[in-house]
Order: structure tokens, then C-alpha cells, then sequence
């Protein structure tokens, strides 16, 4: 990456997704990608010829469930990223900006779809009824996953970038054989169609296993849903680095749809994943969905983005807000009204105040459980090396009574 | 009992496999109407079809990637990795992600995952296909592997990889593929415990530790040795992780010599790991220290070459010889 890639004084906001696809068009005539967009940043509704009837779905109540929802994880993120900052988190990893990507995405799946997460989704374990106390597990340094999947479908947190996109097409690979088995041991029993939904950013698309992810999806028409929440940063290298072409237009190349969508437009990416997982689930093979949306914030609390990319660029992203957005929308059909936003608000706060109580009591583990799921069956290397931490520990039982003794001792 | 090769050996394990565990499948590329490359899955796709013995991409991350999410829907998969060699474009999900996902979902999770690998030198072929890089995987704490030397255990090893609930990996010794033995393929209790260490040959004065393609340049070291009056025990290890050191310290305490063989080099290899532990436990017990043989710190050399390269029985008889010089 040179300097040429980071944004000069007069970017304007729209630099990158105009460079973008004159790159793309100047290296194969690429044409740029249309991005499905319902509600726009002024708030009012669009219509599209292929989504708008999945968006008609979406009632009064619902409407108001996912501003919730995206009030709610904004609330729990500022909140998760005060505990960093207040040491009580090695780490945390911020979506503000990403919650439309999310919330819709998350509640266009149904419980029988399995979720791969990368490590933000915090929006989506919300939607799929993860305890977001459990969540923060393995960024408080008390799990390296925290929750249990096979309780809510929602896989685990990788760090490992993109190898969670072949777990993804694996899963629907094995989903395709249930069906197969079940048609043939009982053809009476009806299962509702599953699918498998695999986020990853923007950066790991850069990733080699994304691409072997696409190819045997395709090859085996897996029932899985390529999510790209293409935040437009992988931490300080802007997107344009990780591809010269609309990342949508990848998906042609494998041999199945790809669909940009407004990232910040929840209406819309409820409507284009709940499409895809139809797709998918009917056996029309995989789908790639690219979010068009923005990381307002931090990559990690570890970086810091005043050093990679300037403040206007920021700016220009926080004006297609999506709370904000849903909201002019909401109030101006009368769809809701102040007390509901006091009540979203309220219900905020208690959700913060839930997370930072919960976090503070997390347990420690116990080395020993660490020690016991290393592996499922018997190993006489772990049972060897417990049985003399054991012997080790036990030498030490004495001293914390003597140092007992030698405070209270100096004390008197 | 009936006699076959090592890879027929496999091939039959693999069809019972495939035959007692409807949610077992095999994967890798050229396994299904080619047999792979060395015809260990010929005939299968035939009797089990295309979704049970799986042709698929040429991918290593991605065979074993997508294996990993077959296991976590419940399914059994078994890869077919070509070379040894090849194994290094899938090492980051083997490594990463097969061997942690149990430990990491707190027990919640589990992923049986079989890894085939044909591995090791002396068939004259080109870089990349001679490799012993058991090393590498036996440092991963979550895995298990295993590596059989003659046909019976090729038979049994391979389902009781499939049963295992952990992952494992299977290192064939492709330079004994067509090695003839007697399988019992019938007998109860036939299989033993795959982990566990066997002596082949029992002796008085020294021990030799081998596994998979030198097991039988072993014995054929401890017979020479045996024309000179020495008395040599011979163990194959079988299982490189967990390493059975109780069969190996049992037959230090009574020989006092251990010499460890493998193909792979020496510095940082599994001969070391065995000799730091039988240092720890029999210390008392050793007239001389542990001695090894193994390959070379260099690339896997070229073909022409690698009967210099490869320890053999001359090689071991000469750590034989330090060993009891002392």
C-alpha cells in the first residue's frame, strides 16, 4: 500500500466507491455494481422491482423491532467499549455503523439457519438471542468462545480470518445430505429448509479461503449465503486495496448471484438476505450479498483511525446513519412516536446496565476445564501433565494459610 | 485372517467405515472414479456414490475446512490429502481451527475430522511428495495421530479414526502401500487400542523405537544385530499423539539402550520428544544415551539421492553400536 491509497484532504466522502468502479471499469470494463437501496438516508421509501415485496413484509411492529434492535446494540456497544477503555475488556471490537448490516441481516433468519459470525457481529448474535453478557466471555479473557451454538445456531467468534467461510459452506453441505436422509428414511416428516449465512469484512475477502468457500459452494450448490459487510476498512487499509472491482461482482465469477446492497438501509438488507436465504434453502445454490456500510469507529480499541483516514470521510458516513434514517422514516408515517423512543432508549439503558453488571461477575475459569476439553476421549498426556499440576498446586495449600496467619499476625 | 496390502487394507477399513456409519463420507480430489492417485478409495464412489466419496475441488484449506463444518452438522468426514507436501495450504485450518474447536466451544463442540496423508520418502518421486512432517502436527495440542506399519492395523486404524470423537490425522507410509500381511478382519477385539505401542520383537540389550515406513527397517536391523549376538527390541509406536511412553519406558528399563528412527530430520523431531521423556522417567535405567537416527536438517532431498538420506539399516546399526560402546 502506498500513500496514493489513503484519502487526500479533498476527499469528499464518495472518493473511494467513485475510484472504486473507475478502477473497475478502466481494468475490464466492469460495469459498477447497483446497489439495492429502499430507504435512503432521507428516510423515505423506494421501491425496487425485485425486493420491495419482501420489504412489504416487513409491518409496523417489525419496523419498530428492528430499530430496537439497532438502538439496542449501539447502546450495548458504547457501553462494551466503555469497559475496555475501564480495563475490564482486553479488547472489544465496535459495529457502530453497522448495525442495519446486521440487525436486518440476523432478522431474515429463521432459527432453523445456522450462522457463521467473524468476530463483530454483535448485531446478529443480538437477533439470534445470545445473551450479550455471554458475548463478552472471550473478551474478557474468561473463554475463547463463550456461548453454546447448537443453543441458537450462532457459531462461535473466529479470529482467523475467512476460515469460518468453508465451515459455512461445509454446514450446508452436510444440511443438503440431512435433507437427502431424512427424504429417504421417512418422505412423511417435513423439516422446514435450513440454510447457512458466513459474514466476513471487506479485508478478508483478501483472504484464500474465501475464495475455496465460493468455489465449493458453487461446485456443490451448498445453500449458504456469502454475507460481506465491506466496512470500507481492514483496519488502516481502505477497501480499495483488497479489490479493484465492486466485491459483488465477484460472485459472477463462482457462478451465482451477487447482490450490493445498502448496508445502512435496514429495510433493504432484510429484504435482499431474506430473498437469498429463500434462494438458497430452495436449492438454488449460494448467493454473495456485499453490505455497503462504513466503520464509524475504531477497528479494534487497539487502533486508532485519526492515523489512517480522515474525520470528513467519517463525517459524510455518519449522515446515512441507519438509526437515524429508520427513524425520520418511522415518524413520518406515524409508525411511532416519542414515548416509543424514550421506551427504546430506557430499555438501552437497562440492557448496559445488565452487560456491565454481568460482565464484572464473569467467572473465571478453572485451568482444569481447559485441561479436560482439549480433547473428547481419554489422553494420558493431559491426564499426565493434570495429575502433576495437581501434585504442584497442592504443595502451595499450606502457604495461603501462613499468609493468612502472617497478615492477621500484622494486623495485630 | 486373509491377506492384503496396506492400502487394500485401507481401502476395505474405509468401505466398513463408510458401511457402519451412515454419516461417515470421504473427501479429497481424484478419490472418487481414479481411486486416488496411490487407488487406496478405488471402487467406493461405485458402491457408496458421489455424496458419500466426495471429488472435490483442488483445495486443501478447502477439503478440510469444509470438513470441519460437516463435522459440526454431525457428519464424519475422512480427507485425502495426495502428498505430504500438500498438506501446508491446509495447515492453517488444521492447525487453527480442527485441532481448537473443542477446546474453544468449552467442550460444546466436537469435530471428528480423519486426515489421510500418505507421507515419507524412498518411491524416487519429485519435491514435495517425500515429506515426514508429523512433527509439525504432533506439537498441536487437540490432535491425534496415528500411523500404521503393516496391513491389520492400516485395516483397524482407519475405523477407529472414524469412531474417534477427536480429530485425528493418519500418516500413511506410502513406501509400504504394497506391503503384503495377514488381517484379522473378523476376530473380536481385533482392533486394540490404536494409541498404544506394540513390541514386535522382544530383546535384552538395546530397544529400538520406529514407526510406520522404518518399522520394518527396524526389525531388519534388530535380525542383523541378532546374527551378531546382540539382543534388540523392536516397538512400533503407532500412535504419535498421544506417544505410548509406557511400552517404551517398560522396555528401557529392561534393555538400558534406546535408539529412536524415523525418516523425518532429526532437529526438532518426535526422536527428540522421546528421548527427553525416557531421559526423565528412566534415567536410573539408561547405560547410554538416547541415540537418533532420522533424516537430515535440508529440504527433502532430490531422488536420486535420498537413499544417503534415509536412515536405513546401517544407519541404525551404527547408533546401535555407539549405544553399546558405552
Amino acid at each position: 500500500m502506498g500513500a496514493t491509497h489513503l484519502p487526500s484532504t479533498e476527499f469528499d466522502g464518495t472518493a473511494i466507491d467513485d475510484q472504486l468502479e473507475a478502477d473497475a471499469e478502466a481494468a475490464m470494463g466492469e460495469p459498477p455494481a447497483q446497489m439495492v437501496q429502499l430507504l435512503g438516508p432521507d428516510g423515505k421509501l423506494g421501491t425496487d422491482p425485485v425486493y420491495s415485496e419482501y420489504a412489504q413484509k416487513l409491518d409496523a411492529a417489525k419496523l419498530r423491532g428492528l430499530y430496537a434492535d439497532m438502538a439496542a446494540i449501539r447502546r450495548f456497544d458504547v457501553e462494551a467499549t466503555a469497559l475496555q477503555r475501564q480495563g475490564q475488556l482486553a479488547l472489544w471490537v465496535p459495529l457502530t455503523g453497522q448495525e442495519a448490516a446486521q440487525i436486518g441481516s440476523g432478522r431474515a433468519s429463521q432459527p432453523q439457519d445456522y450462522i457463521f459470525p467473524t468476530y463483530r457481529e454483535h448485531g446478529v448474535a443480538l437477533t439470534r438471542n445470545v445473551d450479550l453478557a455471554e458475548l463478552l466471555r472471550q473478551f474478557r479473557g474468561v473463554s475463547n468462545g463463550g456461548w453454546n451454538p447448537k443453543d441458537t445456531n450462532f457459531h462461535l467468534y473466529t479470529l482467523v480470518l475467512a476460515a469460518q467461510t468453508l465451515h459455512a459452506v461445509g454446514y450446508a453441505m452436510g444440511i443438503q445430505r440431512d435433507q437427502k436422509l431424512a427424504a429417504t428414511s421417512d418422505p412423511a416428516r417435513t423439516e422446514p429448509a435450513a440454510a447457512v449465512i458466513a459474514y466476513y469484512g471487506d479485508g478478508a475477502s483478501s483472504e484464500g479461503d474465501v475464495h475455496e468457500s465460493m468455489v465449493f459452494a458453487s461446485s456443490f450448490n451448498a445453500p449458504v449465503v456469502f454475507f460481506c459487510q465491506n466496512n470500507h476498512w481492514a483496519i488502516s487499509v481502505p477497501s480499495t486495496v483488497q479489490t479493484r472491482i465492486p466485491l459483488s461482482n465477484r460472485a459472477k465469477g463462482y457462478g451465482f448471484p451477487g447482490v450490493r446492497v445498502d448496508g445502512n438501509d435496514v429495510i433493504a438488507v432484510h429484504a435482499v438476505t431474506e430473498w437469498a436465504l429463500d434462494h438458497a434453502r430452495q436449492g438454488k445454490g449460494p448467493v454473495l450479498i456485499e453490505a455497503f456500510t462504513y466503520r464509524v469507529g475504531a477497528h479494534t480499541t487497539a487502533d486508532d483511525p485519526t492515523k489512517y483516514r480522515q474525520s470528513a470521510e467519517e463525517d459524510s458516513w455518519r449522515a446515512k446513519d441507519p438509526l437515524t434514517r429508520l427513524e425520520k422514516y418511522l415518524r413520518a408515517e406515524g409508525l411511532a412516536d416519542d414515548s416509543f423512543f424514550a421506551k427504546v432508549k430506557a430499555d438501552g439503558d437497562e440492557l448496559a446496565a445488565y452487560v456491565r453488571r454481568t460482565t464484572h461477575d464473569l467467572e473465571t475459569p478453572d485451568i482444569r476445564t481447559a485441561f479436560a476439553n482439549t480433547y473428547v476421549e481419554a489422553h494420558p498426556l493431559v491426564a499426565e501433565e493434570l495429575a502433576w499440576f495437581e501434585e504442584y498446586s497442592a504443595g502451595f495449600a499450606g502457604d495461603e494459610s501462613s499468609e493468612e496467619a502472617d497478615k492477621e499476625a500484622g494486623n495485630r | 485372517m486373509t491377506t492384503m496390502t496396506i492400502a487394500k487394507a485401507i481401502n476395505e477399513g474405509l468401505r466398513a467405515a463408510l458401511n457402519n456409519n451412515p454419516k461417515s463420507l470421504l473427501m479429497g480430489e481424484d478419490i472418487g472414479p481414479l481411486g486416488g492417485v496411490y487407488r487406496v478409495t478405488d471402487g467406493l464412489i461405485a458402491e457408496f456414490g458421489p455424496e458419500r466419496v466426495v471429488d472435490t475441488p483442488l483445495a486443501e484449506s478447502g477439503i478440510i475446512g469444509t470438513a470441519i463444518g460437516l463435522a459440526l452438522r454431525g457428519y464424519s468426514p475422512v480427507c485425502e490429502i495426495q502428498f505430504d507436501g500438500f498438506v501446508f495450504p491446509g495447515f492453517n485450518q488444521i492447525t487453527t481451527q480442527l485441532a481448537k474447536m473443542h477446546a474453544r466451544s468449552n467442550g460444546n463442540l466436537t469435530v471428528p475430522v480423519v486426515i489421510r496423508i500418505p507421507y515419507g520418502g524412498g518411491i524416487g518421486s519429485v519435491e514435495h511428495h517425500s515429506e515426514s512432517p508429523e512433527a509439525l502436527f504432533a506439537h498441536t495440542a487437540g490432535l491425534r495421530i496415528i500411523t500404521p506399519s503393516n496391513p491389520h492395523d492400516a485395516y483397524w486404524m482407519i475405523q477407529q479414526a472414524v469412531e474417534c470423537q477427536d480429530p485425528i490425522i493418519i500418516f500413511e507410509p506410502k513406501r509400504r502401500y504394497w506391503l503384503k500381511g495377514d488381517v484379522d478382519v473378523q476376530a473380536a477385539g481385533a482392533a486394540g487400542d490404536p494409541f498404544k505401542a506394540h513390541v514386535l520383537r522382544e530383546g535384552s540389550d538395546a530397544t529400538i523405537v520406529a514407526y510406520g515406513p522404518l518399522v520394518p527397517v527396524a526389525l531388519a536391523a534388530a535380525n542383523a544385530a541378532a546374527e551378531d549376538g546382540r539382543s534388540v527390541e523392536v516397538i512400533d509406536l503407532r500412535s504419535l499423539s498421544p506417544i505410548d511412553f509406557d511400552t517404551v519406558t517398560t522396555s528401557v528399563e529392561k534393555t538400558g539402550r534406546l535408539i529412536v528412527a524415523h525418516e523425518a530430520p532429526t532437529f526438532g523431531g518426535l526422536g527428540g520428544e522421546i528421548a527427553a521423556r525416557i531421559s526423565e522417567r528412566a534415567f536410573l535405567s539408561l547405560e547410554a544415551p538416547v541415540i537418533r537416527v532420522g533424516g537430515f536438517h535440508m529440504p527433502y532431498p532430490v531422488a536420486k539421492v535420498e537413499e544417503d538420506y534415509l536412515p536405513d539399516i546401517d544407519r541404525i546399526l551404527e547408533a546401535l553400536d555407539r549405544a553399546l560402546a558405552y
